[in-house]
Parts: structure tokens; sequence; C-alpha cells
């Protein structure tokens, strides 16, 4: 990361989110001409937490550090909080019946309740 | 780049010169607890475990034990056992024999109880202390080193600011010849097709994709969504939504070096340059993993200020922001939040980092040391019968 004096930071061209370095106030302006970003945070961003910077239909997957950190369980608007309320892990995930992971990983069974 | 080190009958260079009461059970806490607390300069641990495995749960313990009684940091043992062990106390009195260390062997069951246990230990303690003031010190270059990174307690800035700046520490440990251990398996599961793309030969990638694959499917046999622990609640407190995100900034810490290697928890490396250990995630399983396994230093990442160290081996704590770093000075030793306030870059704040390690190796007490932090555990994959 290059010192650029923004209070938000994104690690890759392919990603969808940005990672604020302070705390954002919903209504804050997200301008950077690097990016070709402008957009107005329709949330409160906590320091190190993410807002989108692109929309991400429901079912989408949400890029970070340029790779799939995950995919969003419902429609994502730029400037919204993208966290733990609607993107979920694609990965481990015992709980889904059929699931199976990119290394082959498949769980079958059905699981226990 | 050379340091000031000990070097050891095997050929090893300790960076510190502890006398190390083992205790290789439970039973023998209390035992080790009153040794090291009457006699200052010893150190030891709490051991929670040491009976009742098995098989290849049995295997990995004993290879802890082994590796903690042959560790370069160690000068000589005061190895404690009960006299029941479901293994044989000669073989780990025997890998500290063979790498040069003093060692005194005492059992309950031989000297006939606690006092006397506590006595004898005393006294081979006192007198190991004694001779370790002896040790020879050489200047030797830093290819010795066996380089441990961990991460705990992220945040999302981890893999902004503090991961990237021990990446460029691994990074220069590696060019000078050195080894860098990269473990914490389930916290490659979403980047562990990266890493494999960077192993020397396919054979290695298929072993990295392997070690994931056997951990994701383990916690899928329990049915669990492994969402429940990982990221942990700190984690997502701080702004992590998921385990690839996580696993993405977590391999940061590697930097860039190709993969040489991929070993079984508390094993030692055979090659040197960038390894993967098969560890848990859990911080104080993965720690004592990679001190077996033989690393004199660890450098330990947290976004949240973990509060932990190691009996043996200086760990040095990295805050990933500014603020743990205020709330948390007690426990930090470096501060990488300075790149997210952007007053450095990755590579200027690596580069600081790397100078804190040299004089660590050189002997600086870390704040883990000067606080006594001392934690131990082992990472079990068997049942207790």
């Amino acid at each position: 990361m290059e010192i650029s004096g923004r209070p938000w930071t994104i690690m890759d061209t392919a990603d969808d989110v940005a990672t604020a370095l302070m705390d954002l106030s919903a209504g804050t302006v997200v301008d950077d001409p690097d990016w070709q970003l402008h957009i107005t945070l329709r949330m409160d961003i906590p320091f190190g937490h993410k807002f989108a910077i692109r929309a991400i239909p429901k079912g989408g997957r949400v890029h970070k550090y340029g790779q799939v950190m995950g995919s969003a369980i419902s429609d994502i608007e730029p400037g919204d909080h993208v966290h733990v309320h609607n993107v979920e892990s694609l990965r481990g995930r015992g709980d889904l019946v059929g699931y199976k992971s990119p290394t082959g990983a498949v769980q079958e069974e059905e699981t226990p309740q | 780049m050379n340091f000031l080190g000990y070097p050891r009958a095997d050929g090893r260079i300790g960076v510190r010169n502890h006398v190390l009461i083992l205790p290789v059970s439970y039973e023998m806490n209390q035992v080790a607890d009153r040794i090291a607390r009457t006699v200052p300069g010893a150190v030891t641990f709490r051991n929670q475990h040491g009976l009742d495995q098995s098989g290849e749960d049995l295997a990995q313990t004993l290879r802890v034990y082994k590796g903690f009684a042959s560790h370069p940091n160690v000068y000589g043992v005061v190895l404690l056992g009960w006299g029941h062990e479901p293994f044989d106390l000669m073989e780990i009195a025997d890998a500290a024999v063979i790498a040069g260390k003093p060692v005194e062997l005492i059992t309950l069951e031989q000297v006939g109880g606690m006092r006397q246990a506590i006595e004898r230990g005393q006294h081979s303690a006192k007198l190991f202390l004694t001779d370790r003031d002896q040790s020879p010190q050489e200047s030797v270059p830093l290819s010795n080193i066996l380089l441990g990174t961990e991460c705990g307690g992220s945040d999302a800035c981890s893999g902004i600011s503090a991961n990237p700046a021990l990446g460029v520490v691994s990074d220069k440990v590696v060019a000078a010849g050195g080894t860098s251990i990269l473990s914490e398996t389930t916290e490659l599961i979403g980047a562990e097709h990266l890493l494999a793309q960077r192993a020397v030969t396919p054979e290695i990638g298929a072993q990295i994709l392997y070690i994931v694959r056997r951990i994701e499917e383990s916690s899928m046999r329990m049915g669990v969504d492994l969402r429940g622990a990982q990221p942990a609640p700190g984690n997502i407190a701080g702004g992590i939504t998921t385990i690839e995100e996580k696993s993405l900034g977590c391999i940061h810490k590697a930097g860039h070096s190709p993969i040489v290697e991929v070993i079984e928890y508390a094993q030692r490396p055979t090659k040197s340059g960038l390894v993967i250990m098969d560890t848990p995630g859990h911080d104080i399983e993965q720690l004592t993993g990679m001190v077996a396994g033989g690393s004199q230093i660890v450098i330990f990442t947290t976004g949240r200020g973990t509060p932990t160290g190691s009996p043996i081996v200086p760990v040095i704590k990295v805050s990933t922001n500014s603020f743990t770093y205020e709330r948390m000075r007690d426990n930090i030793d470096f501060n990488a939040g300075t790149i997210v306030d952007r007053v450095e870059t990755v590579a200027q704040a690596g580069e600081r980092l790397f100078q804190q390690m040299l004089d660590v190796l050189n002997g600086q007490r870390t704040q883990a040391e000067k606080l006594g932090h001392r934690e131990f555990g082992i990472y079990r994959i068997g049942q207790s019968f």
C-alpha cells in the first residue's frame, strides 16, 4: 500500500470493497480519482470495516485482495457497509448438505440436529 | 548479516540460554512450578497433557516434548515425569543429550515423592544455571534462523499493515539463507490456491491443497459451520467478514518467497526457505508447534493485542493498528499501524521490524518475556479415552 493520504484503501483492481482506515460517517463522500470512484457512504463504516465501491447483486461473488472472499446474501449498493449481515463464507460449510469446497471436500451426510 | 547466538552441539544456534523445567504430564505441574519459583532464572510452563493419548496423537505429543527438550534456546533440561507415562521418558532425555544438553530426569516414583522431586530439581536447576553462564556466544549468520510467523486476534488491518510488514521480514530471512514457517492451516482456507502456485514442485503444491482440504473436511465431519469459530468474534468486530477474507490477509505474513516444503505439526523443517507447517489456527497450539519444530524466534501480528508468549522463545508482538498499540502498550513491541496511519510504507515498516528482530536475536527482551508469558498447548488430533 502506498501512502495516499485517503482514509480508505483498496487492495486490488478487481476488488468490490474498500477498507475504512478511520471511522467514516454515513454521508461521507468517497472521492478517489485514482480508482475513478465517486460514491456517498450510505451507512456509518467503523474503522477497519468495508464498504462496497460497486453494486453487488444477491448471490454475486465479493472480491477483496483481488480474490473471492464470499458471496452476497442480499443486493449490495455502492456505499453500503459490507459485513456478516450481507456476505457469507463459501468455505468450511459443514452446515450445508452437498456443499463442495473448491479443493474437493464434500459434505454428504445430513447434518444432525 | 550476523547476530550473537549460542552455538549448540547439534549445529543449531540458540538466541536464548534457558534452563527449562519440563513437566511431561499434568501430574508434574506442581513440582515444576515449585522448582521454577524457588530457582530464579529457571523457566517452566503448565502442561494440560501428557497421559491418555494414543497412536498418532501420542506420537505428536512426544514430538513436542522432544522438540522442547532439544531446543536450541535451551541450555539444560530438568525433565519431570510421574513414572507411568505411556511412553519412554528416556526417548525425550536422549533427544536433549544428542543436542548436547545437560539433562536431569526425575520421576516421582523413582525419587519417592514430591518433596524429593522438588529438592532434586532445585539442585540440578541451580547447577545448570551456574554452568550456563560459561556458554560462549558467537557472531553467526542469519541463515541459522528459523523464524515462526503467526497472526492472532486479526482485524481487517492485519492483511493491510502488520502481515505485509512481517512478509518483508520473512522474505529477508529467506533471502539470507534462513527459514520461515507459515502455519495456521485453517487460516489458509480460501487462499490455498495462491500458495499452491508458489510451491517449488507440483507435489508440494498438492500437499498444500491436501492439508487445507483435510482441516476443512474435519470441520465438515462434525457437521459444523466453520463460521462459528472462524472468523472469531474478535475478528468480526475488527471488520473481518469471512474465513476467506481472513486467510487472504493471513498469507501476506509469508511474503512472496517460493514454498519449499510442507511439514507436519511440531516437525523440524529439512530445507531452508519458506515452509508450511500444518497447525490449527489456535494461537498457543500453533506457537507450541512452531517452537517444537525449532523456531528460535516468533513474530506475532495482532489486531486485538493478544497477550501470549512462549516459555523458551522470544515472541515479538506487532499491532496492526495504532489504537491497539496505544491500548495494549504493555503487550506490544512494534506498531505497524503506522502503515494504516499513512506515515510509513509497508517496505519501511518491514525494514524497521527486521531491525527490531535483529535486536531481539541479539538479546533485547520482548514485552512477552518481560511480562513472564509462558503459554503452552499441544494440538490434539486424537481423543482422550
